[in-house]
């Protein structure tokens, strides 16, 4: 790389302690990459703003919104399946898969997150055509940069803003119905019956819409995300990236001068508008670097001048640091599925799958009913009057199912043993009790068991539960019974 | 700063400063970091005027809003009493009888009793109302003053041995062994024969002795069966339970001196609802006795016996 001769500083040319920043003002670009941008963009936002509104029926006991994050009721509902507290290793291991799949997209195609799918990288896009919609394209917006500020230029940005509050609106908006029943919410907020964390939070993430994707746009990704940081640790020669080919461009020189000096330079013709187009604001010919969001829109703006100009397309383009070396020895390229299927993306393929697999055959064993029983503590028993002894529990029948079912809970061992509930009188105890369960919920019990006596042994038990309707379904839980002796 | 110049590897400028041939390099933060920490010096600020921060010699600044802690804690607390309002005013209008059958209301009931219990009860009945010796356990269906939830409503509200309190629930056993009205001896005997009516001992000579001394003295109030009144509140003498111990020092002991156990009057501590709620906590303890005749429980999720 080229660097300056050390030289002493100039006094008046100081750098100061903190950086100003230098505003990117990206051009428009039309090609491959940027269509491509333009369709994960789209699906995206509509997968964002549309999935509250799909309807899914689960009956009369539960909510028909297809994806539904209910806090209150502690439920996670998402199209056919239902995920209990309880369940919430489901919900860790989909973390965990994303997690994975970062890792997995990363060891692949390199920062296609970064460049494509990331919020912060699709609402700078958003945010960066509404600027060229309402200022014009890079050198209008730089123009009115520069321009001092009078009545127009404040009326056109108090108009853009206005634009960006509205979609930031729209956006932290969007987020509340994930965790109610989007319709009655949006009636409740728009009549101010909603609840006040609900406006709270679409304040705050207007707010930081607004900020991070109005203003801060390329900062975050530079500054504030660590993910690009633990990317530079993931990416490797054998990584995807966005990559200029200086063997081939170099030394740079406009067409004037290359028609002048044939042969003396590189396919380079310093047009700069690899630059003019980055959203970072960085120069891709300086190398790979961590402002690059691999969004590849400088390949579109090159192949495009490279195609004027009359050279092969792919100065700068999408290929791994091996490959380019390859490329530079002159060797043909290798195929794709070669690039894209290293070793190291199958073993997170094979990691991911597996998490995959495994959540999903968890998801089709699960039982739907299930019983928990806590021994009381204090008193570990109770005495009775006729020598008979006493032991307290607590008993949770829960039934995950969306219909009221009946249950019944007997006694396994113990054969003296009869039990009764709070709700009931010791001298209707029996050793099988039935329940209406209602439709997905749990049901506690304080259920208390008599043994009779004198000579009360105690010992080990069981709680049997058992669905009484056609699915069935039980469970069994071991317990003990105390005794003085 | 003469030494200030542009690092040949890094391209970036050099602080001036050097010490052993070691420079800094000057990569300067961003300026949104700079105002980011001048927001957070003007947010202290803020902090600062309206809340209480600064620290004095009582206390600390006030601030302008007058927030305080314990007042914070009053708002919470006069939140909570207003959601619980009318749970306690369903229960203050419910009969006893009708509030057990309400399955609703009566789990509310037991939850409120069972905090009541945590504060006022558990230092003599314990935190399983399992009691100890002297203190009933409330747990269990042997009842000295009947374990109807109006009984017990009734026990908790006028105490025992309040002098206080005119319907508090009295007994009186006397003290035969330190007054003088049974001999030594006559004791013994006493006690061996009630302990052959719990079925701890077999029959003697002692205890034969004991049933005419028991018949003369005790089935007064114990009954002549040994098994109690609740109405004047003698214990069951035939059972397995004793307040006081069942072995033969324990009764001995009871039969010499006597025991005279006291509780509160809590109607005159207690609002009434308070009464009721811990009335129907410690009757759903497992020992409460339904009211005659027995109302039979029903409603969702009640249990039923199958068979």
């Amino acid at each position: 790389m080229n660097r300056p001769d050390p030289i002493p500083v100039d006094h008046n040319s100081e750098i100061g302690l903190y950086q100003e920043r230098k505003q990117v003002f990206p051009k428009q670009i039309d090609g491959t990459f940027r269509r491509l941008k333009w369709a994960i963009m789209a699906f995206c936002l509509a997968v964002y703003w549309g999935t509250p509104w799909i309807r899914w029926d689960r009956g009369p006991y539960a909510p028909d919104q297809a994806v539904l994050i209910d806090l209150a009721h502690r439920r996670f509902y998402m199209f056919t399946i239902e995920i209990w507290p309880q369940e919430f290793y489901f919900v860790a291991g989909l973390l965990i898969m994303a997690g994975v799949g970062l890792f997995l997209v990363t060891s692949a195609v390199g920062r296609a997150w970064c460049g494509y799918a990331c919020p912060q990288t699709v609402w700078t896009d958003l945010f960066q055509h509404v600027d060229r919609f309402i200022d014009g394209d890079r050198n209008a917006q730089l123009r009115l940069a520069k321009a001092p500020w009078g009545p127009a230029k404040i009326a056109r940005r108090l108009f853009k803003w206005s634009i960006y509050l509205a979609i930031a609106f729209l956006t932290g908006g969007a987020w509340i119905f994930y965790f109610a029943d989007a319709p009655t919410l949006q009636h409740q907020f728009w009549t101010g019956q909603a609840a006040g964390v609900a406006y709270a939070t679409v304040g705050v993430l207007t707010f930081t819409t607004f900020w991070l994707g109005g203003f801060m746009r390329e900062q975050v990704c530079i500054y504030m995300c660590p993910w690009p940081r633990i990317q530079t640790a993931m990416l490797d020669e054998k990584s995807l990236l966005v990559t200029y080919k200086h063997w081939r461009g170099e030394p740079r020189g406009s067409v004037k001068k290359a028609e002048k000096n044939p042969g003396a330079f590189g396919d380079c013709v310093d047009c700069n508008q690899c630059v003019a187009v980055c959203p970072t604001g960085i120069d891709i010919r300086e190398g790979t670097q961590v402002g690059c969001i691999t969004c590849a829109l400088c390949i579109d703006a090159c192949d495009r001048v490279m195609k004027q100009v009359g050279h092969p397309r792919g100065l700068i383009d999408y290929t791994t640091l091996e490959d380019a070396a390859a490329e530079q020895r002159g060797e043909p390229h290798r195929p794709i599925s070669k690039i894209l299927l290293h070793p190291r993306t199958l073993v997170y393929l094979g990691v991911w799958s597996a998490i995959g697999l495994g959540l999903l055959f968890m998801l089709g064993h699960r039982v739907r009913l299930d019983l928990s029983v806590a021994r009381d503590r204090n008193p570990e028993f109770v005495m009775l009057s006729d020598g008979s002894v006493r032991n307290g529990y607590t008993v949770k029948l829960r039934n995950m199912e969306g219909r009221p079912r009946k249950m019944e809970v007997s006694l396994d061992g113990l054969p003296a043993a009869t039990m009764y509930t709070d709700e009931m009188q010791a001298s209707e105890a029996a050793r099988t009790l039935t329940f209406d369960v209602p439709a997905d919920e749990t049901m506690p019990l304080r259920v208390y068991v008599t043994e009779k006596g004198p000579g009360a042994a105690g010992g080990d038990f069981s709680f049997n539960l058992r669905a009484l309707d056609k699915d069935g379904g039980s469970d069994t839980v071991k317990t003990a019974f105390t005794t003085s002796n | 700063m003469a030494n200030k110049r542009i690092d040949e590897a890094t391209g970036t400028e050099t602080m001036g400063h050097e010490w052993d041939g070691i420079e800094e390099l000057n990569t300067p933060l961003p300026k949104w970091w700079l105002y980011t920490f001048y927001a957070c010096i003007a947010f202290a600020i803020g902090y600062v005027i309206v809340y209480p921060a600064i620290p004095m010699i009582h206390g600390a600044t006030p601030g302008i809003w007058g927030w305080t802690s314990r007042g914070q804690l009053d708002q919470e607390m006069k939140k909570e009493q207003a959601e619980r309002a009318p749970i306690l005013a369903a229960i203050a209008k419910t009969p006893l009888d009708q509030l057990v059958t309400d399955e609703k209301l009566n789990r509310q009931a037991i939850e409120g009793g069972a905090a009541a219990f945590k504060v006022n009860c558990v230092q003599c009945h314990g935190a399983g109302a399992q009691g100890s010796v002297g203190y009933p356990n409330l747990n269990d269906d042997d009842w000295l003053w009947g374990g109807t939830i109006d009984d017990i409503a009734f026990t908790i509200t006028h105490g025992v041995r309040q002098a206080a309190d005119p319907e508090s629930r009295m007994s009186q056993m006397p003290s035969f062994g330190k007054d003088g009205i049974l001999t030594p001896d006559q004791v013994g005997q006493v006690v061996s024969y009630v302990r052959t009516i719990s079925n701890q001992d077999k029959p003697s000579a002692s205890s034969q002795a004991g049933a005419a001394i028991f018949a003369a003295n005790c089935a007064v109030c114990h009954g002549a069966d040994g098994k109690g009144s609740q109405a004047v509140g003698a214990p069951n003498l035939t059972d397995g339970i004793w307040l006081y111990g069942g072995s033969v020092a324990a009764l001995t002991n009871t039969v010499t001196n006597a025991h005279y156990g006291q509780m509160p009057n809590w109607g005159a501590r207690l609002d009434p609802v308070t009464i009721k709620m811990l009335a129907a906590y410690v009757f759903s303890r497992g020992g409460g006795k339904a009211a005659a005749p027995a109302a039979a429980p029903s409603g969702t999720g009640t249990g039923t016996p199958a068979q």
